[in-house]
Order: structure tokens, then C-alpha cells, then sequence
């Protein structure tokens, strides 16, 4: 079922297997609950380069985040299943990983930055004893090493004065102020990966910028690749190099972020970007996507986007289009997808005016 | 900088840091001798929770004199019979064989003595040891097992759960007297250690529930997923993230089991299935003082069970101050 098709990278011409840091493929997370089996990720294939920035867009609930806790390994099973696929990183597949194993990819090889600072750090320990836990629990140095590690993090990240903020309790700290502790804690042990799940969703707009930019700042500096889980185009187009677009637990367009954002071509991608409020509009009525995300219990029989599609004809219908069969495979939409049988109705093309410029 | 400075504790189920209100926060600079928001830079001062703890305890004045008297009776427990040996034999001050009421002449006859001329005084300070070490002891065994039973059934969730809360019901359902009646026949009734082993084995089973409460909703908590994603393992998320974030509830609970330990201890030596009559503890004496009012003798029952009331009383004083020190929500 994947072929050649899904390693082949983002936006990369041809890019040898040492490149590829994290690969998944196929990935399938289901959730087994009371009313029956939620498909959160059905079928997701996408790869992150060393030192790759990777954005993974999206509506809430459409499987992001569950793909990054995924691959973390953090699911709680049951209720979730890891019904199939693989996630190569570093050429081994994190999925057959021991746990113990795991244990020491997880924080070391690959970092999390979650999305509530608020709550992401313990209330009864110091900032410098949960920097410096990983490290030490990592990297086996002393406690004294360990300290000055914390410091050297903080300091990373922008804070003022490390040495007597590692003494300093969560509750003492900014939103702000606790992300950026969030990110030197990912930092701290020289990732190769950092996901960061919505990691400025919960904080103010001005504040947002500054850890974007801190973000693209110690990616810059350490060489870790960075995948992050947005449901913020603006926030795709001021930081990441590629992008995915997920709907309902698939990944429906990819590309890198100006022919996404610019270019786009699944009509969810062109529903977002048009629904986005801009100075060209001022004045007239929002733009929205119909209706709501499909049910997770009662998927339609074809292409998952289809009730809310504009441009939906008669294979959206009967058959789901698959990512992996659209050549080049870019774009998840029977609009694009040749197919024997499948002729498109010329007029029903979609056309789009561009955005005018990707957000400020 | 929208740095505030938050001297609240936020610490228990949830940590709720962002629902305390810009107002509260100021007063509490305020108090904590901070000064303007201008000038934090300089004063702050890095309190932990359980330094803010101690610091809003000391507003509790009941808890305090709760406190203060514990502490005095411990000290009294511990040094009491060093400095008055017991001897049970001894009848130092016999003068009418009924029995002295409370004099200051002797200072021994304080609280009266009783039909065999023992200073009922003695009683209160002797009885003291036993009646406080089955208080203390009990909360710790009992503390012990239910943090340990519930920690686990809630973290691991699952199977372990259902077998641990299940024989949490089993030993729910046996009814109480039964056991210690049958405990008292058994393995040599009567002795404090047994008694105290006893109690400690049938105390756990609430606080093991609410235990598992705390983990089932903190192991959920964000910190821990962040905590797991940085790689570390059960045993040390449970342990090291999870249990000193529920320990707040804990502590009063324990403070709760103690002051029933204690009454449960008179309770059950009253009835004679608890310490042996030759050791002397408060529930003793007044099973001891069983013939005092048909005599008029008052002072053999009022000055043990006072001591009693008075011990279970200001324990749970501390249980309540306790309680508002380690609340989060505490707004004070």
C-alpha cells in the first residue's frame, strides 16, 4: 500500500534516506470508545528533514495533535489503538520501540513543547529542577551539572537573569515566561526533534511572536528540526519551510508553504486560507467553511471533505482519494487525481484568487 | 512585563493558577511584605508551597492552639513518665479508701485519686504514651497504606484498580468490633503494638480512595504529559510529580485518622477489647472510672476523658488549618 510514493519528501527533489529524521507512514490511530471506533489518524504519511521546519495545519480535532502524541508514544492504550503504519526515526520504528527504550528517545531525541504553558509545569518544583530532571535523567550528569545546564538553557531561550529564575516556582512566572521555561526544557537535552503542539494558542498575540521567533531562533542556533502543530496559517506562513494540511485523521495537501499558501489547491486548504479576515476584505461577510468536520463515527462513503466541498462531483462521492495517487502527490482531491474512469468536468475547475501576502 | 508575582498556592487537584485574580494576587504581594508592584524585583522572594503553607496555617489561631496543645501532649507522653515512674503497685497517697477528690496538697492528688489511692494524674500522663503513640503510629501505618493502594489502583488504572478497590470494599464490609475482637483473642489481646497494628490495617481503606481520586485526576494533569514526554518513567511520575501534588488532602486526612484512632482506642478499651487493663492508657481509665458517679467520684472520668476530648479536639483544629493552608483555592 505505500509505495515509493509516501517516503518521498515535502518539497524536496530527491532527498536520500539519511536526510529523512522522521518518517512516518501509514500512520493509523484509533480511538476505541463507548460509542464505537474514532479514526483520529487514518492513513497520515509525511516526513521531517534533519533541520526541517515542518507545519501541520489544520481545524481542531482533525488528528494533529494525536499524530504528534503518537509518535511521542503517549497515548493511553486502550483506549487509542496503533492500528497500523510506521514511524522511522533514525531509521528505527518508534512503534516497536521497548519502553524503556522509548524512555530515552522520548525528551532526549525528540522534544515536546505542549500547548498550556499555564499547567505544562509543575507547581511544586522549581523551574531549575524541571530543566534540569531531563538532563540528568538523560544524560546522566550530576546534579551540579545539571543546574548549570538549566542556566545555560534559560539563557537560550531569552530569559534575564537564569541564575535566580531556576530558583523560582512556576506560579512566579508570566505565560510567557513559563513557554519559553517549556522551550529551554525541550532544549535542554539537544533534541533532533522538537514538536511543538499549538504552542502560542494560549498565549497573547504579542507574546505569540516572540516565542515564534524564539522558536525559529534556537532552531537556528541548536540545527533541530521543528514540527509544528498549528491550526494558525498565520503562523505557518511567518515560520515553518513546509507544510501538511490534515483533515479528518488524513493529510490532504502538502507542499512547501508558498505553493500552500499561495497556490493552494484542495479546496479545505483554499476554504481556510479564504476564511482567513484580511484588509482586502474589509467589509464584506467572513468567508467560512460549511457545515461542521465529519463525524468521527460516520465518515462519508467517499472523499471525507465532500458534504462541505464546493467543488465536489461524482467520484468524491463513491471513492476516497488517497494522497499517494495523486501524482505529483501533493494533493488528496479527485480534482486533481487522474485516474482511469475519472474524467473531470472542465468547468468545474476551481479557481481561487491567491492570497495577496501570506500574514504580515 | 505582565510578570505577577503569585505568592498563591497552586497546588491540589488542579493547579489554578490562572483563575487567581489580579486583585488577590496584589493583596497577597502586599502581605507577603513586597511592597509596590513596582519594586518586586528586588523583595521577591522564592516561598515554596509549603512555605506559603505554613504561612497561612499561622493565621489559623485555632489550628495554632490545636497545635501548641498536641505538641504538649507529646512533649508529655515522651517525658512524663521519666519524670514520674510508673509503678502500678506504688499507693503513695492513700488517705480514705474511696478515694481523694483533686487537691494542690499534694501536688500528685491534683486531679484526685482514685479507690485504690493512685493519683488519677499519673493516669492522665501515663495513659498519654499509649493513647498518642495509637494516634500517631495508626496515622502513619494507615497513611502509608492507603497513599500507597490508592497511588497505584490510580495511576495504573485498568485492572489493578478494580482488584485494589475491590478489596478496598472487602475491608470496608467487615464490621470493625468483629475484628478487633477477634484480633484481641487471637494474637494476645491487649497488647498497644497489636492494637496499634490492628488499627493501622483497618484505617487506610477512605484515605486509599481518596488517594486514587487525586491520581486519576492528576494523571491527567498537563505537567504530567509534560513530564512523560521528557521520558520519565511510572514509577518516578507517580512518586516524585504526582503524590506531592495531592499530598495537601493527604495530611489532613491523616490528621483525621489520627483523632479517630484516638477515640476508637478509648472506645475499644472502655469496652475491654482493647489495651490490656494492666497497661494504662485514657480509654483505661475510664473504663476504670466505670463506678464514678454512682459514687459522687466525678474526678476519676472528667480529668481522662478531658485530656481525650481535648487531644481529639485540637487534632482536628489542625486537620481544619490544614485544610485552608493547602487549599489552592484558599482566596485568603
Amino acid at each position: 500500500m505505500t509505495t515509493a510514493a509516501t517516503v518521498r519528501d515535502v518539497g524536496a527533489a530527491d532527498p536520500t534516506p539519511s536526510d529523512l529524521l522522521l518518517d512516518i507512514r501509514d500512520l493509523r490511530t484509533y480511538f476505541h470508545v463507548m460509542d464505537g471506533t474514532v479514526k483520529a489518524v487514518d492513513g497520515v504519511s509525511f516526513s521531517v528533514k534533519r533541520g526541517q521546519t515542518l507545519g501541520v495545519v489544520g481545524e481542531s480535532g482533525c488528528g494533529k495533535s494525536v499524530t504528534a502524541l503518537t509518535v511521542m508514544r503517549l497515548l493511553d492504550i486502550p483506549p487509542a489503538e496503533i492500528a497500523s503504519g510506521q514511524v522511522m526515526f533514525k531509521g528505527r520504528d518508534l512503534l516497536k520501540l521497548p519502553d524503556p527504550e522509548m524512555r530515552k528517545v522520548r525528551g532526549n531525541e525528540i522534544a515536546m513543547v505542549f500547548q498550556e504553558p499555564m499547567t505544562s509545569l509543575n507547581p511544586v518544583y522549581t523551574v531549575g529542577d524541571q530543566i534540569s530532571e531531563a538532563v540528568i535523567l538523560h544524560k546522566g550528569i550530576s546534579k551540579k551539572a545539571g543546574v548549570e545546564k538549566s542556566i545555560e538553557s534559560l539563557r537560550l531561550v531569552g530569559i534575564n537573569n537564569p541564575e535566580r529564575r531556576i530558583k523560582q516556582y512556576p506560579h512566579e512566572l508570566s505565560g510567557g515566561m513559563r513557554q519559553r521555561v517549556m522551550i529551554a526544557m525541550a532544549l535542554s537535552c539537544d533534541p533532533d526533534l522538537i514538536i511543538a503542539d499549538e504552542p502560542t494558542t494560549a498565549l497573547d498575540v504579542t507574546i505569540q511572536a516572540q516565542i515564534l521567533e524564539l522558536l525559529r531562533k534556537v532552531q537556528d542556533e541548536t540545527g533541530a528540526a521543528l514540527m509544528l502543530i498549528t491550526h494558525d496559517l498565520g503562523v505557518v506562513a511567518e515560520t515553518v519551510q513546509d507544510v501538511v494540511v490534515m483533515y479528518a485523521g488524513r493529510v490532504v495537501e502538502r507542499g512547501t508553504v508558498e505553493e500552500v499558501l499561495l497556490a493552494p489547491k484542495h479546496p479545505y486548504t483554499m476554504g481556510l486560507l479564504d476564511s482567513i479576515p484580511s484588509k482586502g476584505k474589509r467589509g464584506q461577510r467572513l468567508n467560512v467553511i460549511k457545515g461542521t468536520v465529519a463525524n468521527p463515527f460516520n465518515l462519508p462513503p467517499g472523499c471525507n471533505f465532500m458534504p462541505r466541498c464546493p467543488f465536489a462531483f461524482e467520484p468524491c462521492q463513491v471513492h476516497d482519494p488517497r494522497i499517494e495517487e495523486a501524482d505529483p502527490p501533493d494533493v488528496a482531491c479527485w480534482l486533481y487525481t487522474r485516474a482511469p474512469g475519472i474524467s473531470l468536468p472542465p468547468r468545474k475547475r476551481p479557481t481561487v484568487a491567491p492570497l495577496e501576502a501570506t500574514q504580515s | 512585563m505582565d510578570q505577577g508575582i503569585r505568592p498563591e498556592l497552586d497546588q491540589g487537584i488542579r493547579p489554578e493558577v490562572e483563575e487567581i485574580s489580579a486583585d488577590v494576587a496584589a493583596t497577597a504581594a502586599a502581605e507577603a511584605g513586597t511592597g509596590a508592584p513596582g519594586d518586586f524585583e528586588v523583595a521577591l522572594e522564592s516561598l515554596n508551597q509549603w512555605q506559603l503553607a505554613w504561612r497561612r496555617f499561622k493565621r489559623h489561631r485555632l489550628a495554632l492552639i490545636g497545635a501548641s496543645y498536641l505538641i504538649f501532649i507529646i512533649a508529655v507522653a515522651i517525658l512524663g513518665p521519666l519524670v514520674w515512674p510508673y509503678d502500678a503497685t506504688n499507693i503513695p497517697n492513700a488517705k480514705h479508701s474511696g478515694g481523694d477528690p483533686p487537691t494542690l496538697n499534694p501536688l500528685s492528688n491534683l486531679f484526685g485519686t482514685d479507690d485504690g489511692g493512685r493519683s488519677v494524674l499519673q493516669f492522665v500522663i501515663v495513659g498519654s504514651r499509649i493513647s498518642v503513640a495509637v494516634g500517631l503510629f495508626t496515622m502513619i501505618i494507615s497513611t502509608f497504606l492507603g497513599v500507597l493502594v490508592g497511588a497505584v489502583a490510580g495511576f495504573f488504572g485498568g485492572k489493578i484498580d478494580g482488584i485494589l478497590m475491590r478489596f478496598v470494599d472487602l475491608i470496608l464490609a467487615i464490621p470493625f468490633l468483629f475484628v478487633v475482637l477477634v484480633a484481641a483473642r487471637f494474637f494476645g489481646g491487649g497488647d498497644p503494638v497489636v492494637v496499634i497494628v490492628i488499627f493501622g490495617l483497618l484505617f487506610w481503606p477512605g484515605l486509599a480512595r481518596l488517594v486514587r481520586a487525586l491520581f486519576l485526576s492528576l494523571r491527567e494533569a498537563e505537567f504530567v504529559q509534560a513530564a512523560r514526554a521528557v521520558g520519565v518513567s511510572d514509577i518516578r511520575i507517580t512518586f516524585r510529580h504526582i503524590l506531592p501534588n495531592a499530598l495537601g488532602p493527604i495530611v489532613v486526612s491523616a490528621t483525621l485518622i489520627m483523632a479517630g484512632a484516638i477515640v476508637t482506642e478509648a472506645f475499644v478499651s472502655f469496652l475491654n477489647f482493647g489495651i490490656r487493663a494492666t497497661d494504662i492508657s485514657w480509654g483505661n481509665a475510664l473504663s476504670h472510672a466505670q463506678g464514678a458517679l454512682a459514687l459522687g467520684n466525678w474526678w476519676w472520668a472528667f480529668f481522662p476523658g478531658m485530656a481525650l476530648a481535648l487531644t481529639v479536639i485540637a487534632v482536628n483544629f489542625i486537620g481544619d488549618g490544614l485544610r485552608d493552608a493547602l487549599d489552592p483555592r484558599s482566596k485568603e
